[in-house]
């Protein structure tokens, strides 16, 4: 680990550098991996659209498929699949028959926005532990979706607009994938949301209609309608045309009473895009690592527990960030511009 | 239970208030008897007395979810609230079995003071394999002692008024002082005949909001009575029958706290409620607050802290007069028939005698303000008069229920304000849990920094996300949960009152601390000093 970022030094690479590198090896498109700047950018096929889109048109990147190898001075390196968002990867890096796997941000559950997670066999596992407490460990998809089409028809009853708070990169599209022909509608968007709505459908994933809210006249009557907002748009003046609204958030952290009520949302919907703690613990056991370094989240407890079970770990500082934290980041620009 | 925590999880779910009133008309108009009354007790703020101790459900929580100790209170930090990290936890129920509230009340929990250590934690480990998750917080909740449910008395009575039809005000009446969660307690809060015979019950305190205008918005100054805001005990003193209650604002009876003011209380004729504020009074000035706390932190009142604390009532209002409500009459006719009733009860025979009626209760002094200037004069005046700012009565307006708006304003004193660096930060609980939002506040003395105030509240929730963020990446050192930063920070903290203390290592104790501005413009070289701190104790506060 460097100022810049992880460094591989046999293959002269970053992977998810935070500061400008000369060769960067992107995991996925999130604002706290994928950082603009770089002279090179290696990343999966599968995300080109997303990591176009937060890395700028002209920025220099070798797409790759998943398991394609290529050789950086002597260093074999591949993506493999981390379920994590559209186009998110592993980082597998081979030198002299020592394994490294470097995960990125990961979970294991399916989901129909991108390629499933791979397991990988590595000496050195490099994981994230962003829900890694035993308390935070989630329902199945669906029963987050089944509650959300609950809480809408319920508004939509009473009057009422819903608005769900969603991350505009992966999430937002995850919740549009579970509501695709749904009784839910008409779905209302963000702008940020909106852009990334456009690369997920130009990736070739379905996901339900939606309609640009800034592209509607003033004054149009949202009532009854579902509105799929960034977080940041929460307590906007934005929200105002909606009229009466009941807000909801689509996390892992809704896991926890607190974290809802300190944003003041109405409902909170457990759905992550990370692994729970007990997917953890098994997709680190999969590996068969016999040295584990533990990054952003709950690195500590992580570290004790495996040590505490016979794995050589231990935690590694870094400026990734988890579930939501480079929210702001992610947006980058205020989002009603966007969708020009 | 489940109707119960159904309730407690749709009051929890909106910050709309008549949202939260339609779920509990839902609840009252469906539950039994014996869970509405339990319902209204909790909803109105009472807890069961916590009869487990906390850290035996810790051990055994961590006995049912299988993990280590020291996992645990991650978790709990994580958290920040037990009841819910232990819910978070445990398995999932297998089989929920579904008991009515009042029975898992009188049963189950009230039951655990009768059962030895192992009679306890069976039992414990039984109710949680029996509630769904939902349920089962609820229950840690009441278990631990730690129930609290975000509605204010005012919604739970619109909404017994509401499923009841009698009016609110009777409803808050009826509520008022100790109120038991029997069946019988239901059917009489809800019952048509209104005739209340318990002699000791209080009536509702009417509660002025803080003047936020110019005072001159409030039209003619003659139209207003000012009164000293004094700091002390806001309480309400019965007498009927014979009998005197003495209730303080949170509706606890505290007669016997105050033998001296329960002695006087006897002068007063029978039908007669007086308003007003428990001071610590001593010669012709009132003493410090902390020396009210004093007293009041004491099991057992000796001769000497009676003798080294003593108290007046300083009254304000007359709500009864001869048995009959007189609140809906207006204020200057109340003043009146006030003094009036002070003064005949200070001529009984023993008025000499120390302790004596006109000793014990003073009428609250009004302030000569024929014009707002002189308003304003008082006010600059407050802090040498040992008050905390004015009150502005209306003159004609009646005495009303709760906090309402237009009637009373309290209209205090410009805070204290220094400029100080953050030194420590630490993780709040509740809703503030894993975020960094308790933080320690220092000002230079020489080159050091000495910590003299904490502070939790005064930021945005957008400041307290972008703090924690710069606490997480300039953390210096950790001790437990508490976190050493950069001291590079700089907070205005403003402060209500400011005293030497030998306890404390700046050698001052700041009274209310709380965070007035970011100050992102200043460096922490700018900060005040301990000099500043210790001169302030020699000054009013600082003009804004």
């Amino acid at each position: 680990m460097t100022e810049q970022g992880l460094y591989c030094e046999a293959g002269d690479f970053y992977i998810d550098p935070w500061l400008p590198v000369p060769r960067a090896v992107i995991t996925h498109a999130h604002g706290d991996h994928a950082r603009w700047g770089c002279d090179a950018y290696l990343g999966a096929r599968e995300g080109e659209r997303v990591m176009r889109t937060r890395l700028g048109a002209d920025a220099s990147i070798r797409l790759v498929d998943y398991g394609e190898p290529v050789d950086l001075l002597g260093v074999r390196v591949s993506l493999h699949p981390a379920g994590h968002i559209l186009g998110s990867a592993q980082v597998r890096i081979e030198h002299h028959g020592e394994v490294w796997v470097v995960s990125g941000d990961y979970k294991t559950e399916s989901d129909p926005t991108c390629t499933a997670f791979q397991a990988l066999r590595c000496h050195t596992f490099v994981t994230e532990s962003t829900f890694g407490l035993p308390v935070y460990r989630w329902s199945p998809e669906a029963a987050a979706l089944d509650e959300m089409r609950a809480w809408w028809r319920a508004n939509a009853e009473a009057g009422r607009t819903s608005v769900l708070f969603a991350y505009a990169l992966g999430k937002a599209q995850r919740v549009l994938a579970g509501l695709r022909g749904t009784e839910v509608g008409p779905i209302y968007t963000h702008g940020a949301i909106e852009r990334l709505n456009r690369d997920y459908r130009d990736s070739g994933i379905a996901i339900a209609d939606t309609v640009y809210a800034g592209s509607l006249a003033r004054g149009h009557d949202y009532t009854g309608g579902l509105v799929l907002a960034p977080p940041s748009a929460g307590g906007s003046l934005w929200l105002r045309r909606f009229g009466a609204i009941s807000t909801g958030f689509a996390s892992g952290w809704m896991r926890i009473r607190g974290a809802r009520r300190r944003r003041a949302i109405d409902r909170g919907f457990v759905l992550s895009d990370h692994v729970d703690w007990p997917s953890l613990l098994a997709a680190i056991e999969a590996t068969g690592a016999e040295r584990v370094w533990v990054t952003h989240g709950y690195r500590e407890p992580v570290v004790r527990w495996l040590v505490e079970h016979g794995i050589d770990a231990e935690a590694v500082a870094s400026r990734w960030e988890g579930e939501g934290e480079s929210e702001l980041q992610d947006l980058g620009v205020a989002g009603e511009e966007i969708v020009a | 239970m489940k109707d119960f925590a159904a309730l407690v999880a749709a009051i929890d779910e909106t910050t709309r208030t008549t949202e939260k009133v339609d779920a509990m008309v839902r609840y009252f108009t469906n539950a039994q008897p014996t869970d509405a009354a339990w319902a209204v007790h909790f909803l109105s703020g009472e807890r069961p007395k916590r009869l487990v101790p906390v850290r035996r459900l810790a051990a055994w929580a961590i006995e049912a979810s299988g993990i280590p100790d020291w996992l645990f209170e991650e978790c709990y930090t994580a958290v920040g609230d037990l009841a819910e990290t232990i819910t978070l936890l445990l398995p999932d129920s297998a089989s929920s079995i579904e008991r009515p509230l009042h029975v898992w009340i009188e049963e189950h929990l009230l039951t655990l003071a009768n059962l030895d250590e192992s009679g306890q934690r069976q039992s414990i480990l039984a109710s949680w394999l029996a509630l769904p998750a939902r349920e089962r917080f609820v229950w840690n909740k009441l278990i631990t002692g730690g129930f609290r449910v975000g509605v204010s008395q005012p919604l739970v009575i619109r909404a017994l008024s509401r499923v009841s039809g009698i009016s609110e005000g009777v409803i808050a009446h009826r509520l008022s002082g100790t109120w038991s969660p029997r069946a019988d307690s239901w059917t009489s809060l809800v019952a048509e005949q209104t005739r209340d015979a318990d002699i000791s019950k209080p009536y509702p305190f009417y509660l002025a909001y803080a003047l936020e205008d110019e005072v001159e918005s409030l039209g003619e100054a003659s139209g207003w009575q000012v009164e000293w805001k004094w700091d002390g005990i806001r309480a309400q003193l019965v007498r009927r029958q014979g009998v005197s209650s003495l209730w303080s604002r949170g509706e606890e009876l505290v007669t016997d706290r105050f033998p001296e003011i329960a002695a006087a209380a006897a002068q007063l004729p029978d039908g007669t409620v007086l308003d007003g504020e428990i001071m610590p009074w001593k010669g012709d000035k009132p003493l410090p607050f902390a020396q009210l706390q004093r007293r009041i932190g004491r099991k057992s009142l000796g001769p000497k802290i009676l003798a080294d604390v003593p108290v007046v009532l300083i009254v304000y209002d007359l709500l009864e007069l001869a048995g009959v409500d007189v609140r809906h009459r207006p204020l200057s006719w109340r003043r009146g028939r006030l003094a009036e009733l002070l003064a005949s009860a200070g001529m009984k025979p023993n008025d000499s005698e120390p302790g004596a009626c006109s000793e014990i209760f003073r009428l609250s002094p009004s302030i000569d303000a024929a014009a707002w200037q002189d308003v304003r004069d008082a006010w600059q005046r407050a802090r040498e008069a040992c008050a905390e700012g004015l009150m502005l009565k209306r003159l004609d307006g009646g005495y009303g229920v709760g906090r309402r708006r237009g009637g009373w304003w309290k209209w205090k004193v410009q805070p204290y304000a220094v400029d100080a660096v953050m030194i420590y930060a630490q993780a709040g609980h509740g809703r503030r849990a894993s975020l960094n939002t308790d933080y320690t506040f220092a000002v230079w003395d020489g080159g050091a920094l000495v910590p003299f105030a904490k502070a939790y509240s005064g930021l945005t929730d957008a400041e307290i996300r972008e703090l924690d963020v710069w606490i997480r990446r300039n953390t210096v050192e950790k001790f437990g949960p508490v976190r050493s930063v950069k001291p590079e920070q700089v907070f205005e903290l403003a402060f209500e009152g400011i005293q030497p203390s030998p306890r404390h290592k700046s050698g001052v104790a700041v009274r209310f601390p709380r965070i007035a501005r970011w100050r992102t413009d200043k460096r922490p070289e700018d900060a005040d000093t301990l000099a500043t701190l210790h001169a302030l104790m020699s000054t009013p506060p600082r003009e804004s």
